[in-house]
């Protein structure tokens, strides 16, 4: 067990199919994942920051995301596992502006400030 | 099953109304901001004694609702209602309605005393008279089971809804099998959970009641076209409301949820409860569900919450006036940085070092003492920051649902 949290995630529950990173990861670390249904290590495919979600298996477009054992959304394009999963690759069933936001800041793209 | 609560008890106050309190407070409310600097400077430097008020002049039924409740609740011992004297809202009718709980209640107007000098002068022997009249408030053994608890969760993070929510809610399931009194809020935070949140309903009319409150809170989110999610948690990694939901979710743990109550109203039965602050329609569509963190903290404080409980991964240095906060912290960088302000680490579920439950057992040991009459971290600091708004929501008179 190589303990560093640099390159630990944590999966809520049995049935997800991503996990989030306790810290942040670089292409080609090994993923060492935690909680309460622990899983083989996988290796991450790009970098991904603290907070973030990476893919544990293979997600068809228009497939479910699964966290906390329920549908968080939906992915908008074939997903890999040890890719990084966010508003480029998943959207919301709710809320369709957010598909539309900065996927690394969160910003808004859509409001003019001209 | 989780593991059950530790045994604790502690002695509380016995108000006349029958609820039992964990503080002794008296409550200065000002029923106009003109009047809001004299109730400050009546309570300040006065031990246990805190300040609520309306700053409209024109009233609002939901408003005097939610004063009504804090100045009744359990850990209120008396109160003194200050108004200048030209406002709507009048703090007559308030004391006469909270002299009937049995409380010492006393009022006057500004306009009618003689300045600022001369208010806070007569305020100052008021509070001292009623502090003297509720010293002998009959002392009585509590337990799990006189406890209702609050939680809220604000400056959000990754962890709140892996560490901070989770163990809350754990404590929640645990609180609830004791035969307490658990409740949640933030219905807004429940999107996308439909299915998810009904299948927890106690019965038909729990059922009935958690739709109609799902649904209105998705009517307002796509009627005002936000949602309760920002770009500092999809910078965090949060992707969706829905994920955000499900975090956020995790503090009502996994009990039946017995019914709503709305804002001003106390759960009529022991068990877990939702309150809905959401407004519901009205003419002027005025309003909003939650504007900042210390709301949704008076909500769940005017539903008789004794203790509030505080989930922030970000870290938050807020407090509460009549029932002490707790801050919970999931993120041990936060709990590092500001350990003068947070009263819990929960983060140590993330790196293997506890379970969710050996962590609520923790939160129990240190509420138990908190009840007892340790101050929290913010109640040390002096933190009562207080907030309320115009707002409508159709509610039955507040003496429907009231426990005694």
């Amino acid at each position: 067990m190589n303990p560093s949290p640099a390159r630990t995630a944590f999966r809520v529950h049995h049935r997800d199919n991503v996990a989030t990173l306790l810290a942040a990861a670089a292409p080609g670390d090994l993923i060492e994942l935690r909680g309460p249904d622990p899983r083989a290590p996988l290796p991450s495919r790009e970098a991904i920051e603290p907070g973030h979600k990476v893919a544990l298996a293979r997600i068809a477009a228009g497939e479910p995301i699964i966290k906390y054992g329920i549908t968080i959304g939906y992915a908008t394009c074939p997903i890999a596992p040890g890719q990084w999963v966010h508003l480029h690759n998943c959207r919301s069933g709710y809320d369709e502006r957010s598909s539309t936001l900065d996927p690394h800041s969160g910003a808004p793209t859509d409001t003019p400030y001209a | 099953m989780p593991e059950p609560l530790p045994r604790a008890s502690w002695t509380g106050y016995l108000r006349p109304d029958g609820r039992k309190g964990v503080r002794n407070i008296v409550l200065v409310i000002y029923t106009v901001e003109c009047a809001s600097h004299v109730a400050h400077a009546i309570a300040a430097d006065e031990p246990d004694t805190h300040v609520i008020g309306f700053p409209g002049c024109y009233d609002n039924a939901y408003a005097i609702r939610l004063m009504l409740a804090l100045a009744q609740h359990p850990n209120v011992g008396a109160c003194l209602c200050v108004g200048l004297g030209c406002e709507y809202t009048q703090p007559r009718l308030l004391a006469d309605r909270v002299a009937q709980s049995g409380r010492p209640a006393r009022w006057f107007f500004i306009q009618n005393t003689g300045g600022t000098r001369a208010s806070i002068e007569q305020g100052k022997q008021i509070v001292a008279e009623l502090r003297q009249q509720i010293q002998n408030t009959p002392r009585v053994p509590m337990s799990w089971q006189d406890l209702v608890i609050g939680c809220e969760c604000g400056g959000s993070d990754t962890t709140s809804g892996l560490a901070g929510n989770p163990t809350v809610g754990s404590f929640f399931d645990a609180l609830v099998d004791a035969g307490g009194t658990a409740i949640f809020e933030e219905i807004v935070e429940a999107i996308g959970l439909r299915d998810f949140l009904l299948a927890r309903a106690a019965s038909p009319e729990a059922r009935d009641q958690l739709t109609a409150a799902y649904d209105k809170a998705v009517a307002y989110c796509q009627t005002v076209r936000q949602y309760s999610v920002s770009p500092g948690n999809f910078a965090g990694g949060l992707t969706t409301i829905e994920e955000k939901s499900m975090g956020a979710l995790a503090k009502s743990g996994s009990r039946p949820i017995q019914g709503v109550i709305k804002v001003g109203q106390a759960p009529p039965r022991l068990g877990l409860w939702l309150l809905d602050s959401v407004p519901d329609e009205h003419f002027m569509q005025f309003g909003y569900t939650n504007p900042n963190d210390t709301e949704g903290i008076m909500d769940l404080i005017a539903a008789g919450s004794q203790i509030v409980l505080f989930v922030t991964g970000r870290g938050s240095v807020i407090g509460s006036p009549i029932a002490p906060l707790v801050k919970i912290t999931g993120n041990r960088a936060t709990f590092q940085k500001l350990h003068e302000d947070m009263d819990f680490d929960a983060s140590r579920v993330l790196d293997g070092q506890a379970t969710l439950q050996s962590q609520a057992q923790e939160l129990a040991q240190l509420l138990a003492q908190i009840a007892a009459g340790q101050p929290s971290k913010p109640e040390r600091l002096g933190h009562r920051e207080y907030f309320i708004m115009y707002k409508h929501q159709n509610t039955p008179p507040l003496d429907v649902g009231c426990r005694a």
